[in-house]
């Protein structure tokens, strides 16, 4: 991209310690600053969020003895959408002896991240993961186990060792309910105050540190002020900018974007992670896509019809009219190519006109062969339920007729940027879990999700929040600063704005219209035509939502619309941005994929001599002309290669 | 598709009644709440207030959806939420009834969203295991025998709906929290509180003024991850044993029982 | 040490004493059962089991000591029973009724998934309870259900008329009817009474769910179907003076 459209802006540093990297985070922690017990509770902690990373931190933080806020926007913490992570967790146990170490889960992470994460950060997920086991087995968390009784693992997301920890279908719940345990003993204990159904709406820098936000109360309306001595994010991806997504439909980017606009770097917001095996979109009607587990993937096989709109029934097509395209293309891996492979075939050949099912968006994964192969019985142990969720949202039965799959945005590794520390660069901001831009690079592996919400709450931020508050003093600061009236005032009156506008136009009409844009120009294949037009349409869309969206109601009540409002107004910000860093990037890494970046074979080809670096957007007061901070990644441990799948 | 709305909406002031909404363009393929959102749509677009109700992950896992759906918690079919309810479970022409979950404990909001911190509280007076971070042994240090763990996994599987009190003709909590009670109960690691935990947290839940079971089993056959009645009787012995062995309340339900006296 | 007052304080302690006076009240059931059939050898065998029941423990209890003790730990089992019921039930409905569409229906619409038993507790509890009041009144005092013609014979002197009261008493057929029906509210009360008592206790779970609605068929119709054949012996003709 010609620099034209971006400010240039500093080099960044990540605060790496120095040494041997197995050494580093050891060392880190011997060199930390610690908070005398008996002064903690002077002590404020503001942490927003309450899934894995965030729940976690917060009861963390509450058992060291500082007096912790936790905020979310969930009538429980118990909801937050770490909840819903089906697949597992990793961790560098070798418990099955089969060559694991904290040193191949570090590689596999880095390489699989496709070389754009910063090793260091990684080696610390790598060797935390061990002990997040033994934290969740003895908070109780019902993981598979053995006849023996010792804990049972599985290979995950190609993996060729077995080191996913998992709770049947339901680890992500099972490790969330872990964490809101702990979290609820600390509120028993005193240590943590819970603010349920609340939103954070801003962020408050004073003296150019982090010092409180404002929120809003979704129940009664109430806007307020809160002071802290430190600001934690655990908020989540912003999936949602795509409106379909796997995402739950709260979530949101308003607390990441609104730090953002308050000093905060957004890095590397062009990295979404799609996941191949989702069922596809029935309607104008749908509001969220429902993962199947990529599992699917070991005995279906995906197919389309090889001629253009062939719209016969899938079992009167005949075998020689079906194009086998993933085992065809890549015959070592065939059905099994990672998750960006296979949804990027899958949306070539649905662009070639074969798709299939409603709007053609779709592929079929079909069983029969399997079926064939190892009957009905042993198909229905390994994948039941999978099946039966299945019906239950298509109405088709997939032991008769063959599933249909598409992809859907499931993860974004972008966030706001954070060093070492986990801390932004708005010092006593800290950044946690999918929230933050740290350990996946440009992609991340199956089962790392839920080890790295948890390693920032439970392992790291505990240490490296204590460290940054050890260095300063509680100053008993209250809400009257004029930078919180000024935020305060700020928020109010969007809300006002929102509420007052009474245009033509729904908020999610807005935001379905975005997330189309998106999908289209800016998801699976992106290329410059294609971010241009986007970049061109987002801030008229922008504009005609400030002028003719229509929310009802009032604020003194709970208004799911002006939630949304809210959150759209944001997104339609962030969506920007989202482009722009896609745009300046024209290489093609993780899950981000340039057409103009490609091998022969049509593979990601990434620019190591160009983009080896995190892209670290600073905000300037003009969307359309953001400030491009780098931090350069350098690898000393992980040499860069480039993947191959034939 | 085309369907009538029987919909219960109340304010903030607490007055509610229903109100007849037609859905005229439903697709079979639409989720529950799918169909709500278009209506939802419609209702703006004509100036009227859109009906609230509780959702979050919409694929049946975060137990935020509710709704009372023709006289059944998460409406007509067994196993699923209203979330992962579609609409072709019904049919063309169809009146549906939806209503919030009914019971003391869960004050209603606004239409169909309540609140549901009584839960919260309960999980707070003693649904936990007391361990800090950083103090667990290896996590194979234990050892769980594999049907202890299935059970376990079995009763944790709630997700904290209320569909169960909701269901329940006396308004009882007591599948929720003899699922928490059973889940932590089943495992050597929740052992050393498993007398203790049960009084506090039957003491909370009686103090949020929850009904008492009469065995019936509405909770179970609505309970959209199936939990069995049998997590009751492990929270009944539980609490036997607790009484037996002349445990007091402590933490939050002790908290709770004192203020309750003034 | 005042924790065991938990039983007394908690709900599921207050089911507790439901599912322990239950099961003594059953027994008793049982037990008034086996004695009822000795009407079927006569006025002679069926006074002398209302004399032994005074003579009950002879010669460790004096007369009528253990029997009071037998009516005095029924009494309290039944006051327990109800007084628990009694309670659990307010905390029920307050419960239950708070937020619901009026004062006496919670929901506009609601569907029942289960079986109709358990819906009938109270109510059965509450006819079960008018009958053992007429029961009394009718057998023990004979102040109803007896007539010129058809006297009620109250003990005299250690000499006992059970045999012909019983057998008066049921040839009145409402009489009979009545208790053929109260037996039936009984049936359901206990069907789901006795499974209910193994579920408080704690003693069920998954595997022994079936086993303990077995027992609950079992008892219920050892209890049941003999008390309802006796007023149709009487009125058959096959008891009779």
């Amino acid at each position: 991209m010609s620099d034209s459209k971006t400010v240039p802006g500093r080099i960044l540093d990540g605060k790496v310690p120095s040494g041997p990297i197995e050494q580093r985070w050891d060392k880190h922690r011997f060199d930390m600053k610690l908070v005398n017990p008996a002064n903690r509770r002077r002590y404020t902690v503001i942490v927003v969020g309450s899934g894995l990373a965030g729940g976690a931190a917060a009861a963390t933080l509450g058992e060291l003895g500082y007096n912790v806020k936790c905020f979310f926007y969930q009538d429980s913490a118990r909801r937050a959408h770490s909840i819903a992570a089906q697949g597992g967790i990793n961790a560098a146990k070798n418990y099955r002896n089969d060559g694991d170490s904290i040193f191949r889960l570090f590689y596999d992470t880095v390489k699989g991240g496709d070389f754009r994460a910063r090793e260091s950060n990684v080696y610390r997920l790598a060797q935390v993961s061990v002990n997040i086991i033994d934290q969740c087995v003895a908070q109780g968390v019902p993981f598979a186990r053995e006849y023996g009784g010792y804990l049972d693992n599985r290979s995950f997301g190609g993996a060729q060792v077995s080191r996913t920890f998992y709770a049947r279908g339901q680890t992500g719940q099972q490790l969330l309910i872990g964490a809101y345990q702990a979290l609820s003993r600390q509120v028993a204990a005193g240590t943590v105050k819970l603010f349920p159904r609340t939103e954070m709406l801003d962020l408050v820098v004073v003296d150019g540190r982090a010092r409180g936000i404002i929120t809003r109360d979704m129940v009664t309306g109430k806007v307020e002020r809160h002071v802290a001595d430190a600001v934690v994010l655990g908020t989540g991806g912003y999936g949602n900018v795509f409106y379909l997504s796997t995402n739950a439909k709260g979530c949101n980017t308003t607390a990441t974007w609104r730090a953002h606009r308050r000093g905060a770097f957004f890095a590397n917001p062009c990295y979404t992670q799609i996941h191949p095996t989702c069922i596809p979109v029935t309607g104008d009607h749908q509001s969220k896509l429902t993962l199947m587990s990529e599992s699917l993937r070991n005995d279906g096989r995906i197919w389309v019809p090889k001629k253009k709109g062939d719209t016969r029934a899938p079992q009167s097509i005949p075998e020689s009219e079906r194009d086998y395209y993933l085992e065809n293309r890549y015959p070592s891996f065939g059905n099994l190519v990672p998750r960006d492979v296979a949804s990027r075939n899958a949306k070539q050949v649905c662009d070639d006109g074969r798709g299939v099912g409603p709007g053609g968006l779709g592929v079929y994964l079909d069983f029969s062969d399997a079926i064939k192969r190892l009957g009905k019985k042993v198909i229905a142990e390994r994948y039941g339920n999978l099946f039966d969720m299945y019906k239950q949202i298509t109405g088709e039965d997939p032991y008769e007729v063959p599933m249909r799959i598409y992809p859907a945005i499931h993860y974004t590794m972008g966030g706001l940027w954070v060093d070492y520390n986990l801390q932004s660069n708005i010092p006593g901001l800290f950044v946690a879990g999918e929230a933050n831009f740290s350990d996946h690079g440009a992609n991340r592996l199956g089962a790392s999700a839920l080890m790295q919400g948890l390693a920032d709450g439970y392992f790291v931020l505990p240490y490296t929040l204590s460290n940054f508050l050890a260095q300063i003093k509680p100053d008993g600061m209250g809400t009257d600063r004029a930078e919180f009236a000024q935020a305060e005032a700020e928020v109010t009156g969007r809300i006002k704005k929102l509420l007052s506008l009474n245009g033509k136009r729904t908020v999610d009409s807005f935001h379905r219209e975005l997330g189309k844009l998106m999908w289209d120009e800016c998801g699976m294949a992106r290329n410059d035509a294609g971010l241009r037009k986007a970049l061109a349409r987002i801030p008229a869309l922008r504009e005609e939502f400030w002028q003719n969206v229509k929310v009802l109601g009032a604020n003194e009540e709970m208004n799911q619309s002006l939630e949304k409002a809210g959150r759209v107004a944001d997104f339609l910000e962030l969506a920007e941005l989202l482009c722009t860093d896609a745009l300046n990037r024209t290489e093609s890494c993780g899950g981000h994929f340039r057409e103009e970046s490609q091998t022969e074979e049509g593979e990601a080809k990434r620019d190591d001599a160009s983009f080896s670096y995190v892209a670290a957007w600073g905000y300037t007061g003009n969307l359309a002309k953001p400030e491009l901070n780098k931090e350069p990644l350098t690898f000393e441990y992980v040499h860069p290669s480039q993947r191959s799948y034939k | 598709m085309k369907l009538t709305l029987n919909v219960w909406r109340q304010k903030k002031d607490g007055t509610g009644a229903f109100k007849t909404y037609q859905a005229p363009h439903v697709s079979p393929d639409m989720s529950f709440l799918e169909m709500l959102d278009v209506v939802n749509e419609d209702l703006i677009l004509k100036g009227e207030d859109p009906i609230a109700f509780d959702h979050d992950c919409r694929e049946g896992i975060c137990g935020m959806c509710s709704l009372m759906i023709n006289g059944v918690a998460h409406g007509p079919n067994q196993g699923v939420t209203t979330c992962q309810l579609h609409m072709r479970s019904f049919k063309d022409g169809d009146t549906i009834t939806i209503e919030p979950w009914r019971a003391q404990p869960f004050p209603v909001i606004k239409d169909l969203a309540v609140d549901r911190a009584a839960f919260d509280r309960i999980i707070q007076a003693g649904g936990f295991i007391s361990v800090s971070t950083g103090s667990a042994p290896d996590a194979n240090a234990v050892q769980v025998p594999k049907p202890a763990a299935d059970s376990a996994m079995d009763a944790a599987a709630c997700i904290g709906c209320g569909a169960c009190v909701a269901a329940c003709p006396n308004a009882s909590a007591m599948l929720f929290v003899g699922a928490k009670i059973a889940h932590l109960g089943f495992l050597p690691q929740g052992q050393a509180e498993r007398s203790q935990r049960a009084l506090n947290m039957v003491t909370q839940m009686d103090a949020e003024g929850f009904g008492s079971c009469t065995n019936i089993g509405e909770c179970s056959a609505v309970c959209p991850k199936e939990i069995k009645l049998d997590v009751i009787a492990r929270m009944n012995r539980d609490l036997i044993v607790a009484s037996l062995k002349g445990l007091e309340p402590t933490g939050l339900a002790a908290k709770t029982l004192e203020q309750k006296k003034k | 040490m005042t924790g065991v007052l938990t039983l007394y304080r908690s709900s599921i302690g207050k089911k507790v004493i439901m599912a322990v006076t239950g099961i003594v009240l059953v027994s008793f059931l049982v037990v008034h059962m086996y004695g009822n059939t000795k009407m079927f050898y006569g006025a002679e065998t069926f006074n002398a089991y209302a004399a032994g029941l005074r003579d009950l423990g002879h010669p460790v209890f004096g007369y009528e000591h253990l029997l009071w003790v037998m009516r005095i730990v029924l009494v309290a089992s039944a006051v327990g029973h109800i007084w628990s019921a009694m309670a659990l039930t307010g905390q029920s409905q307050k419960s239950a009724y708070a937020n619901g569409v009026g004062k006496a229906k919670r929901y506009a619409q609601k569907q029942r998934r289960t079986g109709y038993a358990a819906y009938t507790m109270r109510y059965g509890g509450i006819v079960i309870f008018l009958f053992i009041v007429y029961h009394l009144l009718h057998f023990t005092f004979g102040v109803v259900g007896y007539g010129p013609g058809r006297e009620y014979i109250a003990e005299k002197h250690g000499e006992f008329n059970a045999y012909s009261n019983v057998v008066l008493g049921f040839q009145v057929w409402p009489v009979s009817f009545f208790y053929i029906l109260a037996m039936g509210f009984l049936g359901f009360h206990l069907f789901h009474g006795i499974w209910s008592a193994f579920q408080t206790l704690g003693l069920n779970n998954e595997k022994y769910t079936s086993m303990w609605r077995g027992v609950a068929i079992v008892v219920t119709a050892i209890i049941i179907l003999p008390n309802m054949f006796f007023p149709i012996a009487v009125m058959t003709g096959i008891v009779g003076l």
